[in-house]
């Protein structure tokens, strides 16, 4: 299914070999380490990890907007459609912001501007990016306002009147405000009540299905990936430790020792099972550049060589691709799709 | 069948505001056996936290009435309840605000030795924590660190051997594990299962996961804005939900295989009402797709279904 995709789809993303550090004055932080992903046209992609493992960080550095001076790309490139991230001049990168990559923040409570009404915000979108006549731009606010489930009358309201499922909607306006092609959602769904989750879960593919946008959802929340993702990539300490089709992560046999362990750790809503089976250990300091492979220190399969030598990419019988020693020799036909996760 | 430890009879709590009274707690019924597991769930609002708090006697009550081992102790003086306070503890949500940033692990264990146990020494305290470090899985090296060189894990481990220090009958824990991450959540759920096993502690553990606390309860309450809607045995609770809200709830939860994928589910519509003045009657009827004219204008009991499971609604019983 994975490979079909690979062939007929148009690629919107391209990251190869990105390594991000942040400097700060007690220590470099290694964000990012030699990370691979690539998006299709019209797909999602969950990018799954814990606090840490650098999620946001690579959301940040596809739209450039990683803290000056402290954050840095120091190697690898990022590709978007026909431009080159990250050497494009600053001009190109506010063109390309919102009009055509848009990011959806955790926190909806507090990335909107409190002393703006939610009308005047979706506006502000719609005027850098070339609207200026006001009758098109109430039109425009009107017809996105509906499109997301609020009553347009509610526009000259600020955001402290809407509740923090509504207020989600307003990002998700704003995000949708100039039809993007790419969606980055940085955990949209976590700081709302399972009940408002669905309902704007429910909402983003519906928009997506109408937009024909892609989207890279960014999560901790399994049961929300398995939901709306076609690929997972599943992220640890920097570098994406496995990756393949929602189907290849959630049911096939072979998987990364840690993937394994994330899936333990969850309680399950359909077996009797008294005690979880959670990860031992922590995750490793950022500060301090590793040899072999990150999961070694808390994975139970390690042996020597782990620790010693950084693990290349396989792709297990089952078409996912993981990043792992103990699945050496197994290459099932890597192909050119084999340095995907790599 | 083991005697009731906790009962909440007519619980009520109202806190008053300007536009008039907010319905925080609207008289709750409970109870918790000894060394058994009450899961309280809700959404965010829906007074799952004070209700914690004022069977803690953390905040005034407005009326009705916690029976501890059978005594009524909302009507304690404050020396007896200092008493009582050892065998009642909470465990709180927040790893990163609960512990004070200036004291160190030690300090922090130890506090409520120095407060209830004057009779303690300095080395029998000093043994004690290091007792409840190993208990709770933190190593001793950390015995000298402050909060802030630890994860939160491990903070939320120093939360736990705090709350154990006084060898409690009763831990309050508050969404315990919800700021943490999956792999953590996991070691931490572990963790409060093994103690209470080996101290036959009961707890009341208010979660929003509905996941959690199916996993660790023995009985469920399901709460929305302050009202008690369903209350049953977790088994019964999931095989056998009646409340609309409870379907609602657990049809909303993603499930972690792409092949359960809900494309035509039921999600509610609209959000949680004010709890400020709320109207007589079922409060879910604003949202309920079943609602009729005999939901609203008074209020709706709690009825027994089947030994153990009790719903308030007119509708579906």
């Amino acid at each position: 299914m994975g490979v079909d995709m690979n062939q007929n789809a148009e690629k919107l993303l391209d990251i190869k070999d990105l390594s991000i550090t942040y400097i700060t004055d007690d220590a470099t932080i290694y964000a990012v380490n030699g990370l691979n992903m690539e998006l299709y046209r019209g797909e999602t992609l969950g990018l799954v990890g814990e606090t840490g493992a650098g999620k946001t960080t690579t959301a940040l550095a596809i739209m450039r907007l990683l803290p000056d001076r402290i954050g840095k790309i120091t190697s690898g490139s990022i590709r978007f459609d026909d431009v080159d991230v990250t050497a494009a001049s600053e001009a190109e990168m506010r063109t390309l912001r919102g009009e055509r990559i848009s990011m959806i923040f955790q926190d909806p409570m507090t990335c909107l501007n409190p002393v703006l009404t939610i009308g005047d915000q979706i506006a502000e979108v719609l005027e850098s990016h070339g609207i200026t006549s006001k009758e098109e731009l109430s039109k425009r606010v009107d017809n996105i306002l509906t499109l997301v489930g609020l009553p347009p009358e509610r526009k000259n309201e600020y955001p402290h009147q809407f509740s923090g499922g509504m207020k989600q909607r307003v990002d998700i306006a704003i995000a949708l405000a100039c039809e993007p092609q790419l969606l980055l959602a940085d955990e949209p769904t976590t700081a709302l009540d399972v009940t408002i989750q669905a309902q704007v879960l429910a909402l983003m593919k519906e928009l997506r299905q109408k937009f024909n946008t892609s989207m890279l959802l960014i999560t901790h929340d399994l049961g929300v990936v398995a939901e709306v993702c076609d690929r997972v990539a599943i992220m640890y300490a920097g570098e994406i430790i496995e990756y393949g089709t929602v189907w290849e992560i959630f049911s096939g046999t072979e998987h990364h020792p840690y993937t394994k362990g994330l899936f333990g750790s969850i309680p399950s809503m359909s077996e009797g099972q008294r005690r979880l089976r959670p990860i031992d250990g922590l995750m490793p300091d950022p500060a301090v550049q590793l040899q072999g492979c990150p999961f070694a220190s808390r994975c139970p399969q390690c042996s020597d060589r782990c620790t010693a030598e950084k693990p290349a990419s396989h792709r297990a019988a089952g078409g996912n691709i993981i990043k792992c020693h103990l699945f050496e020799g197994e290459d099932a036909g890597g192909g050119n799709d084999a340095g995907t996760a790599g | 069948m083991p005697a009731p430890l906790v009962e909440v009879k007519h619980l009520k709590k109202y806190f008053k505001t300007p536009r008039g009274d907010l319905h925080a707690v609207d008289d709750v019924n409970l109870s918790i056996n000894q060394g058994e597991t009450l899961g309280v769930v809700g959404e965010s609002g829906c007074g799952k936290s004070t209700l914690g708090r004022t069977i803690l006697r953390l905040v005034p009550h407005t009326s009705g009435e916690v029976l501890f081992e059978g005594k009524n102790i909302l009507s304690y003086d404050t020396r007896q309840m200092k008493a009582l306070r050892q065998d009642m503890q909470m465990i709180f949500q927040d790893p990163y605000a609960s512990l004070d940033t200036r004291f160190t692990v030690s300090q922090i264990i130890e506090e409520p030795l120095k407060i209830c146990r004057k009779e303690m020494g300095k080395a029998d305290r000093e043994k004690r924590v290091k007792e409840l470090m190993d208990t709770v899985g933190l190593a001793q090296r950390f015995v000298n660190a402050y909060p802030h060189e630890l994860d939160g894990g491990r903070r939320q481990r120093i939360g736990v051997a705090r709350a154990l220090a006084l060898n409690p009958k009763f831990i309050v824990c508050d969404e315990p594990v919800s700021a943490l991450d999956v792999s953590i959540q996991a070691q931490i759920l572990n963790l409060i299962m093994d103690l209470q096993e080996d101290m036959g502690l009961s707890y009341m553990f208010i979660t929003h996961d509905l996941s959690v606390v199916k996993h660790i309860s023995n009985n469920i309450a399901v709460l929305y804005l302050g009202q008690c809607i369903e209350h049953a045995p977790t088994e019964e609770l999931f095989a056998n939900p009646i409340h609309p809200y409870t379907k609602a709830l657990l049809a909303a939860i993603p499930i972690p295989d792409p092949s359960k994928r809900s494309e035509d589910r039921e999600i509610i519509r609209g959000e949680v009402t004010s709890p400020i003045n709320p109207p007589q009657g079922c409060r879910f009827a604003a949202r309920c797709p079943y609602a009729g004219d005999e939901c609203r204008g008074k209020p709706i009991e709690l009825k027994e279904t089947r030994p153990g499971h009790f719903v308030a609604c007119m509708k579906f019983f």
